[in-house]
């Protein structure tokens, strides 16, 4: 049997930056594949798959639509054992597509949010499998707290 | 060279005029990576968006760098080893969706990893005193527990 496989989903930017520490440590083990918003995220993940996928922030939804049926596309045709982000609006619409196709599907919300948990994030907490932030004193029950992508704990 | 940069999403005007206004003061050569701003600085020298490589040799060729409180940049000058100087968007200003850069500063500022700059009087202090060290040094991986929390839920 080959290696279970993740998608690995995020925007570029500070949420590239975070999934990509996150990631590198999951290569060992899985297989994973890359989503991201700008054709040059590419490079920072060679040897790996990688999609384009469309940027939009929540202030432009309409684009939701189109995305959530590129997101089917690459979710059919890839069959992950799991869907990984963390963050922002392309992250969170990849992980409705999955959870609406039976996949686990995981939310880290963003370590600039150290106040409260993203909108996002709110949003993800409604029907991820697993939810995570990043600061220890926003976690309960159903927030988990691991760790962050500081490498601290 | 000191390196500039206000992330990709919305313009940060207030900050590049108050770089601008203090650049004739400072020895060293700035870069700002700057987007859609309406402000054209006289003293910097300025590059619109950046592909994630580029964006990384600047970088990386910087003694110091000064941007607004984005994770991103805050994160790899954590890992490369570089001073930080953040200066957060402020919402009621226009300069962000919400104040979640001012929390993230103030709470890194609490830790002690970077310096926080509020205002133009602050930004000045830090770019003009001459040995500006990096304040935290952090690996390149998240923390393990997270790790192995994550391959435990994965199987």
């Amino acid at each position: 049997m080959g290696k279970r496989k993740i998608l690995a989903v995020a925007s570029i930017g500070g949420h590239w930056v975070q999934l990509l520490r996150i990631s590198k440590s999951l290569e060992e083990k899985y297989d994973v594949v890359y989503l991201s918003t700008h054709p040059k995220c590419s490079k920072m993940v060679e040897g790996n798959k990688y999609y384009l996928i469309q940027d939009f922030s929540r202030w432009d939804a309409w684009k939701l639509i189109p995305s959530l049926f590129r997101n089917f596309y690459i979710i059919l045709k890839e069959r992950p054992d799991a869907i990984i982000t963390t963050g922002a609006a392309p992250g969170l619409v990849c992980l409705f597509a999955g959870k609406l196709l039976f996949r686990k599907t995981i939310w880290i919300d963003s370590i600039a949010n150290v106040q409260h948990l993203s909108a996002s994030g709110r949003m993800a907490s409604k029907f991820a499998t697993r939810v995570y932030t990043q600061w220890k004193d926003l976690s309960d029950k159903k927030i988990l707290f691991a760790g962050n992508v500081l490498g601290e704990l | 060279m000191i390196f500039v940069t206000i992330g990709t999403q919305a313009p940060f005007d207030r900050f590049i005029k108050i770089i601008d206004e203090i650049a004739p003061s400072i020895n060293d050569e700035i870069v700002a990576q700057v987007y859609k701003c309406s402000f054209v600085p006289k003293n910097i020298k300025v590059v619109d968006f950046l592909p994630p490589d580029e964006f990384n040799k600047l970088f990386d060729s910087a003694k110091l760098i000064i941007s607004h409180a984005g994770m991103g940049t805050i994160l790899s000058a954590l890992q490369k080893n570089k001073p930080i100087i953040i200066f957060p968007r402020i919402s009621a200003l226009g300069e962000h969706r919400n104040e979640h850069q001012l929390a993230t500063a103030q709470k890194l500022k609490e830790l002690g990893y970077v310096y926080v700059a509020m205002d133009e009087e602050e930004l000045k202090n830090y770019i003009t005193q001459k040995d500006l060290v990096p304040l935290h040094i952090i690996g390149s991986k998240a923390s393990h527990s997270l790790i192995e929390s994550i391959e435990d839920f994965v199987g």
